[in-house]
């Protein structure tokens, strides 16, 4: 019987109605324009990238004759063993235009950076993470009217705590040390403490209630039970943490101007006002620019799921 | 904070048993971990005290004084320096400067972002999407805004290179008093969509897919669902969001400390119209070493964002939820 291959059911003869009212064609094309605009979103976001690239790898010469075509004309790196400081004065000659092309100490910079940021994120991390489980799990007297206070922090405009943090820093004759640079940050952030409550707040208690149980200290449970099932949020903190401590600009730059202790940030804008600007050394200052954000660039690849994923949630909840 | 509440009264009942030394008894559970919340929030808590709450209270007093950063030295002079502000015309320029400045980067940025977010929402859930749009944020500011100071170069930048091949002549950017702010602001809005994209497509995310399924039935376009769904019931995020960004914008520093005033130049140029709030506090205190009237002009800061937020919050009702 033939019949049987036409359908029957109610909600069947809707649904071949519906697909048949709206044409396939028309639906694609609306989502071939929506494409198109994301395509050029996409490409407005990763196109400065591509000029600094593009840039980098440019000679000095060779910009300000205006050749501004896609492919850089003659790419070189060299501007980048300039950056590193490992160019000879031939080929500094060569790509600047100039007798004598401003360097920056990049590496100096970068190691800085590195310390500092290191410093930042090992010691936000612990500390955030313990505060954050006593806020969690501990009970004590005015435990939900200290962590209010501690939120509060998160309102007060950095730019306010600036000053009587730089006397301070001063007064104890850490302006231009490591420590200097990193203490604002090292042992608290109202943010730090306030994404792991969330997060320990949400482990089961009954584990633990077995390990007190069994005499186990709080410090033995936070160490042995609730850090190893918190590695992913540790994880994404301490990214953040690192990526942020790497950006931060206002800072370090009252703290730690001195040229043996410039992070990256300070270096670059140092760098930036002391090219000549008469011959802006801009291939020089893209490249270093670039090789800048490397860092952040490998550890968002490497850890860029994670971190998406946690942006959501860090902004909103 | 609320569900953790009901259990503080009973711990406090017990009269901390704090000698109580075999934790084997499961009573032990009920009492209050005093000593070990010591333990756990003593470092926090002493950066909490050194580096927020004495600088909040230390930044007040300072407001007060005539500090100077050279001398090292201050004394009480009343409410001078407010006085002062109040006659200060550069301060006034900043503050005008500065409402300019967030006009026009969390009114583009927040309706871009929007878009955005809902594209995302409708058309693909690619983590290496969401991952390119939001790198810019992830970049240094001081990376950036050298970065666009090259590319808005009046000479040899790449963007009037582009403005002449389509007939337009260079513009100035950020070297003309009229383009400075929104060149800055535009700067900001590239860096910043997509991350606030990626906030609102996570309040998109909330909303229940059935009811764009139920409205596509019975034949609702895009546009009517986004109004009548996705904008109502996106509110309570969108309000977040845009007080947390308008806060942040009204705190732009780094890109315009970095990217105005040209090479070697001082920031804030050309002729005071880059010179936003956080700009003239920063030079008060660290070129002029007027470190009390710097505070002075920080306190104001405070003062005119908690007004701007409690707005906010009472203007788009953001505690309350139409997901009822």
């Amino acid at each position: 019987m033939s019949d049987t291959l036409t359908p029957t059911s109610p909600a069947a003869v809707s649904s071949a109605l519906r697909s048949r009212a709206r044409p396939k064609r028309r639906i694609n094309w609306g989502r071939v324009a929506a494409w198109a605009v994301m395509g050029v979103l996409l490409v407005i976001t990763l196109f400065p990238f591509f000029w600094m690239i593009r840039t980098a790898l440019s000679s000095n010469p060779d910009l300000v004759a205006g050749k501004q075509s896609l492919v850089p004309p003659g790419a070189t790196i060299v501007n980048f063993k300039r950056a590193l400081g490992v160019a000879t004065q031939h080929e500094i000659t060569a790509a600047t235009g100039a007798q004598t092309g401003t360097t920056i100490n990049f590496f100096s910079a970068l190691k800085n950076s590195v310390i500092v940021c290191t410093l930042i994120t090992v010691g936000q991390v612990l500390f955030c993470s313990m505060a954050a489980y006593a806020f969690a799990r501990l009970r004590f007297r005015g435990r939900d009217k200290l962590f209010f206070l501690f939120l509060m922090a998160m309102m007060i405009p950095p730019v306010f705590t600036l000053i009587p943090n730089f006397v301070l820093v001063k007064n104890l004759g850490l302006l231009n040390t490591y420590l200097g640079i990193a203490a604002p940050f090292l042992l608290m952030t109202p943010f730090a403490v306030f994404f792991m409550r969330q997060f320990f707040l949400g482990i089961s208690k009954e584990v633990e209630e077995a390990a007190v149980l069994d005499g186990a200290s709080r410090w033995r449970i936070f160490r042995q039970l609730i850090i190893p099932m918190s590695i992913a949020p540790l994880t994404t903190l301490a990214v953040l943490t690192y990526i942020t401590a790497w950006n931060e600009y206002m800072w370090p730059l009252v703290a730690g101007s001195a040229p043996n202790v410039q992070v990256l940030t300070v270096a670059l804008n140092a760098f930036k006002s002391s090219t000549p600007t008469a011959i802006p050394d801009w291939s020089g200052l893209m490249a270093a620019t670039f090789l800048a954000a490397i860092p952040i660039i490998v550890l968002f690849i490497a850890l860029g799921r994670r971190m998406v994923d946690s942006i959501g949630f860090s902004g909103i909840k | 904070m609320a569900s953790t509440a009901p259990i503080r009264p009973a711990a406090e009942a017990v009269p901390a048993p704090v000698r109580v030394r075999r934790p084997r008894v499961p009573r032990a559970r009920l009492r209050p971990d005093t000593r070990w919340a010591i333990v756990f929030l003593l470092p926090s808590f002493i950066g909490f005290l050194i580096f927020f709450f004495y600088p909040t209270l230390r930044g007040l007093y300072l407001s007060f004084t005539n500090f100077d950063l050279l001398r090292n030295s201050g004394h009480w002079i009343g409410l001078r320096n407010y006085q002062e502000m109040f006659s200060d015309a550069l301060f006034w320029n900043a503050l005008k400067v500065t409402v300019k400045y967030v006009i026009i980067n969390i009114g583009i940025q927040t309706v871009l972002a929007l878009g955005i977010a809902v594209l995302m929402h409708r058309l693909t859930k690619s983590v290496i999407v969401r991952g390119i749009l939001v790198l810019p944020w992830l970049i240094p500011n001081v990376v950036l805004a050298l970065l666009w100071m090259w590319m808005l170069d009046p000479n040899l930048g790449i963007i009037n290179h582009y403005l002449n091949l389509v007939g337009i002549p260079s513009q100035g950017f950020l070297g003309s008093p009229g383009q400075v702010i929104p060149t800055i602001a535009g700067i900001n809005i590239w860096r910043n969509m997509g991350y606030t994209a990626l906030l609102l497509f996570a309040g998109l995310m909330t909303i229940p897919a059935g009811l764009y399924e139920a409205a596509a039935i019975d034949g609702a376009g895009e546009w009517r669902m986004f109004r009548t769904i996705t904008l109502p019931l996106l509110r309570p995020v969108l309000a977040l969001v845009l007080v947390v960004t308008v806060i942040g914008s009204f705190q732009v520093f780094d890109t315009v400390n970095v990217a105005t005033g040209g090479l070697g130049g001082q920031p804030g140029g050309p002729a005071n119209a880059s010179r936003v709030l956080y700009e003239y506090i920063f030079q008060q205190a660290f070129q002029f070493y007027n470190l009390g009237y710097a505070a002075a002009l920080s306190v104001a800061l405070i003062v005119l964002l908690s007004v701007v937020a409690l707005i906010q919050l009472r203007l788009l009702r953001a505690s309350e939820s139409d997901l009822a």
